[in-house]
């Protein structure tokens, strides 16, 4: 009894332990040294309204901070300002077209300046100077003006109601710059003014102490910082360059780099590199989804150029039973192994994320190979001529089925072949190099968005938390044809009347609660109807070291946007 | 004139019986010992992925989930405590591996013995056709342009022009223009390896038509066609019976780096995603599959890779040995 006792206790205490250590890492800015990030690609310069890559945006966020911007779980969280505006508190106007940013009194910038609202001006000037190049242009689409009642008020107008007006100064991609810094560096003069761009001032945790573009970035503690105790660390060393496999290695195995940034390696890779014990592999997930298209146009060849994957319908991927039957006999679970480990999960969804808007209606966990079979047979797709493949009046399962070079798609192709061959199809692979696929080449007949193909597949996602303009891509407008020189986001060439009358109320909806259940429904009639089989929900995986704590990989913003709170895990 | 000509020496030489000028060459490259392991190797192998399917007649294309990654059956032989450069013992024993698959599976539990027999068989074919297709070609342009000099001019201006065309882009524009209809009437397979095969034979003729046609142009001032013109010879049959005969070994030279070219230009289109579908196995493609786990699974990478090579290689020293069994010169020393 008294060892039972005994063990019970140091249990307990095993598991009263990781609590103590969040406990510990509470203390004065700076008391953790050093910590070091590697971003295999190399930052080149700090101001993200001169640079679209998200590397650059995301090292600038060390440093420059929004009004607001997403936590880890897509959420909308207040940053600089007291609350998120809302039409329920009065932030946005009723009728959708003004929005009022409240900001926090008190903060500094780091060269101990006030922060005003000014600068949140200055900075909408600076991204629409008519002159300038602003990378981030699109966040202030529709804006009228930003005016500036008193030193803490913003408010932001705009030219028709917004129902998510959640675009200007709001995540890592739009953040405020200091107007005294960047006065003189308004329209053509903007990328002249190395220095500013280099060594911008923010109101972030870090500020720069040196900035070689493409290399290293050297960042200290901002004394100015508007928390008590943070950051803790004194320092950051943010070296770039590399590959994923080096950025890799030397979190989980060497351990000479705390944070590794976007892994984008096999699960069996990934797990070699965790065995050596020095870090681990984290993973977010955003909207990113691996799914496949069906075409709901006829993709024959011997049709001419204006009718191929224009005209409907399809010969046989118009019958429910023959989409469903092929989704139901995919083994997901397989795929996210094989394909992706812990940068995958399972998802029947178009839209798999943030949590709030993916619909639960469906489940496709599990594969049946049988109930597949029993569907086609069912609605009269049968084999009566023994060659293998099902048939009905005279229309064979044969399908062409194409997607971009790369070696986990190639390896989800020959599974899904062999599955749907299981349930009596015929399946032809193609792929195509990914620049041709993807590079929207009007010319070339193997881009994704002529489709010549029965199924094609590839991923997409959306920026932000908000669906609505990924929704947009279901409309039946959106289908790419020779009319529109083969653009378009409607890739499966959807087309019903309901979808589209939905979506029309999901524009001018701003309730948050009624538009993720619109969100919802708009999902599941593209899902059930021959939209797309959704196959597997991928995230963005990173990589920490063991002893750095406070890590929340955030794939809604900049990856590190909470790098203030990070901290050294003390092991003894 | 101090030079003897190769036909006086050849004629002097004591003869124990009368021999056909095929047996010499026979004999000549049976004295070649790289040409005779080459000549094995490369039937050996044609044969091997001829037949062998029907010895080993596992689909290539199965996929078996739960058997994948075994390692090949010879992983024991690997296997020792006293050193750390093999495999410990206890890591032999997570791995899978027998008879069942004696070279392993891949990563989604395909046969790679499998896979490398159909592979071969593709890559072999696409090799000898479209090298027989680039001979054709660069024989025919060769000597028409060093026979006829009209002609030699715009023959060799139109080599230097297709010398001259990126193959890449090219590749493209012919797999989107012919790829449809070839797929229609011949069926995807079929269609792509006639297609591969015209592009590849199409792209890689020139360096034959200009050695062809420097060594025509050579002949044409010999004293022997000066005779055989002399005695009336009309020019067709002055090309088969004179020219052609004489060019021969160049032209088997060029062949047999041809066929090495071949295959690998197949593995490079198929690799791009032009080639056949993904999941038709070529040596080629098997290679480039398995760069990725060449770490934790170098065999998947080492069988292809040597299958390429040696075939490659016992080309090149069939190629060398020809090249000596058929010039006269050398021939009998």
């Amino acid at each position: 009894m008294k060892l039972k006792t005994a063990l019970l206790g140091a249990a307990a205490s095993c598991a009263l332990a990781p609590m103590a250590f969040a406990e510990a890492h509470e203390g004065e800015r700076g008391r953790d040294g050093n910590v070091s990030i590697i971003y295999w690609q190399a930052p080149s310069i700090m101001n993200p309204f001169l640079s679209g890559g998200t590397k650059d945006v995301e090292a600038a966020s060390l440093v420059l901070e929004p009004l607001a911007r997403y936590d880890e779980t897509g959420n909308l969280t207040p940053w600089l300002v007291e609350e998120v505006p809302t039409v329920e508190n009065g932030g946005v106007s009723e009728d959708l077209t003004t929005i009022t940013w409240k900001i926090t009194p008190g903060i500094l910038w780091s060269d101990g300046t006030p922060f005003t609202s000014a600068d949140v001006k200055f900075t909408y000037e600076y991204c629409t100077h008519p002159e300038g190049g602003c990378a981030q242009l699109t966040k202030f689409n529709g804006v009228s003006s930003v005016e500036t009642p008193d030193e803490h008020t913003v408010v932001v107008t705009f030219e028709q109601p917004t129902p998510f007006p959640y675009g200007p100064f709001v995540g890592g991609e739009s953040p405020i710059l200091q107007a005294a810094q960047f006065a003189d560096c308004m329209g053509a003069k903007a990328p002249e003014c190395t220095d500013a761009n280099f060594n911008p001032v923010g109101t972030g945790g870090f500020k720069v102490v040196e900035f070689k573009p493409n290399d290293v970035i050297t960042f200290e503690a901002n004394d100015n910082y508007r928390e008590e105790g943070k950051p803790a660390f004194a320092s950051i060393t943010f070296k770039g360059g590399g590959d994923a496999t080096a950025a890799g290695r030397a979190v989980m195995e060497t351990g000479e780099f705390d944070y590794a940034w976007n892994l984008q390696l096999a699960p069996d890779v990934i797990s070699e590199m965790e065995a050596a014990g020095k870090g681990k592999a984290v993973a977010g997930f955003g909207p990113l989804l691996e799914r496949i298209m069906l075409n709901n146009t006829n993709p024959d060849p011997a049709l001419g150029p204006d009718e191929r994957s224009v005209v409907r319908p399809h010969p046989y991927l118009s019958d429910p039973a023959v989409y469903k039957a092929m989704s139901m006999a995919i083994d997901r679970p397989l795929l996210v192994e094989v394909g992706y480990g812990q940068a995958g999960k399972v998802s029947c969804n178009w839209v798999p994320a943030p949590p709030a808007v993916v619909s639960t209606t469906f489940d496709c966990s599990t594969q049946d190979i049988e109930g597949a079979k029993a569907m086609l047979e069912e609605a009269g797709w049968v084999d009566s001529n023994g060659d293998g493949v099902r048939e009905k009046d005279g229309v064979e399962l044969k399908m062409l089925y194409q997607t971009s070079t790369n070696a986990v798609r190639q390896d989800f192709q020959a599974l899904i072949k062999d599955w749907w061959e299981q349930i009596g199809f015929e399946v032809e692979l193609r792929n195509v190099d990914s620049s041709v696929f993807f590079g929207g080449d009007p010319g070339s007949p193997d881009t994704f968005q002529k489709f010549y193909a029965d199924v094609e597949m590839y991923a997409n996602t959306f920026n932000g938390t908000d669906p609505q303009s990924y929704l947009g891509n279901g409309t039946c407008d959106k289908a790419p044809s020779p009319a529109t020189q083969w653009q378009g986001e409607n890739i499966s060439r959807f087309c019903s009347e309901e979808y589209d009358e939905l979506y029309a109320k999901l524009a001018v909806t701003a309730d948050a609660a009624e538009r993720a259940e619109i969100a919802k429904q708009l999902n599941d009639i593209i899902v059930s109807n021959g939209g797309m089989i959704p196959l597997v929900h991928r995230g963005r995986l990173s990589a920490h070291a063991n002893s750095l704590g406070g890590v929340k990989l955030n794939v809604w913003d900049s990856e590190i946007w909470n790098v203030a709170d990070w901290y050294r895990i003390k092991t003894n | 004139m101090t030079e003897q000509t190769p036909d006086v020496i050849g004629e002097s030489q004591p003869r124990g019986k009368e021999r056909s000028q095929w047996a010499d060459v026979w004999r000549q490259f049976r004295s070649h010992k790289g040409a005779m392991m080459g000549a094995f190797v490369l039937l050996f192998i044609t044969f091997g992925v001829t037949f062998g399917p029907y010895i080993w007649d596992i689909d290539p294309t199965k996929l078996d989930i739960r058997n994948k990654d075994w390692r090949p059956i010879y992983m024991p032989l690997f296997s020792c405590s006293w050193t750390d450069w093999c495999i410990p013992p206890e890591s032999l024993e997570r791995m899978k591996y027998g008879w069942a698959h004696p070279l392993g599976t891949d990563n989604l539990g395909r046969d790679v013995l499998a896979t490398l027999i159909h592979g071969g068989r593709v890559s072999i074919a696409v090799g000898w056709v479209a090298m027989a297709l680039a001979m054709i070609i660069g024989t025919a342009i060769g000597v028409a342009s060093g026979y006829v000099k009209k002609l030699d001019g715009l023959l060799m201006r139109f080599t230097d022009l297709v010398l001259a065309l990126p193959l890449l882009p090219l590749l493209l524009v012919i797999m989107l223009l012919f790829r449809d209809t070839l797929r229609a009437s011949f069926g995807p397979e079929l269609g792509i390896f006639i297609l591969i095969v015209c592009v590849i034979g199409a792209t890689s003729w020139m360096q034959t038509a200009r050695i062809v046609r420097a060594d025509i142009l050579a002949l044409k001032e010999r004293e022997f066609i000066l005779a055989a013109r002399s005695i009336g010879t009309p020019p067709l049959k002055m090309v088969t019976r004179h020219l052609l005969p004489n060019v021969l070994s160049p032209i088997m030279v060029s062949a047999t780096l041809g066929l090495a070219t071949a295959i690998i230009t197949e593995s490079a289109i198929s690799f791009l995603g032009l080639g056949f579908p993904s999941d038709f196995p070529t040596w080629g493609k098997l290679l480039f599959d398995a760069t990725d786990r060449i770490q934790n699974f170098p065999e998947r990478a080492i069988w292809p890779g040597l299958m390429i090579s040696l075939v490659v290689l016992a080309v090149n020293y069939i190629g060398d040995g020809l090249r000596d069994a058929l010039d006269p010169r050398i021939r009998g020393r």
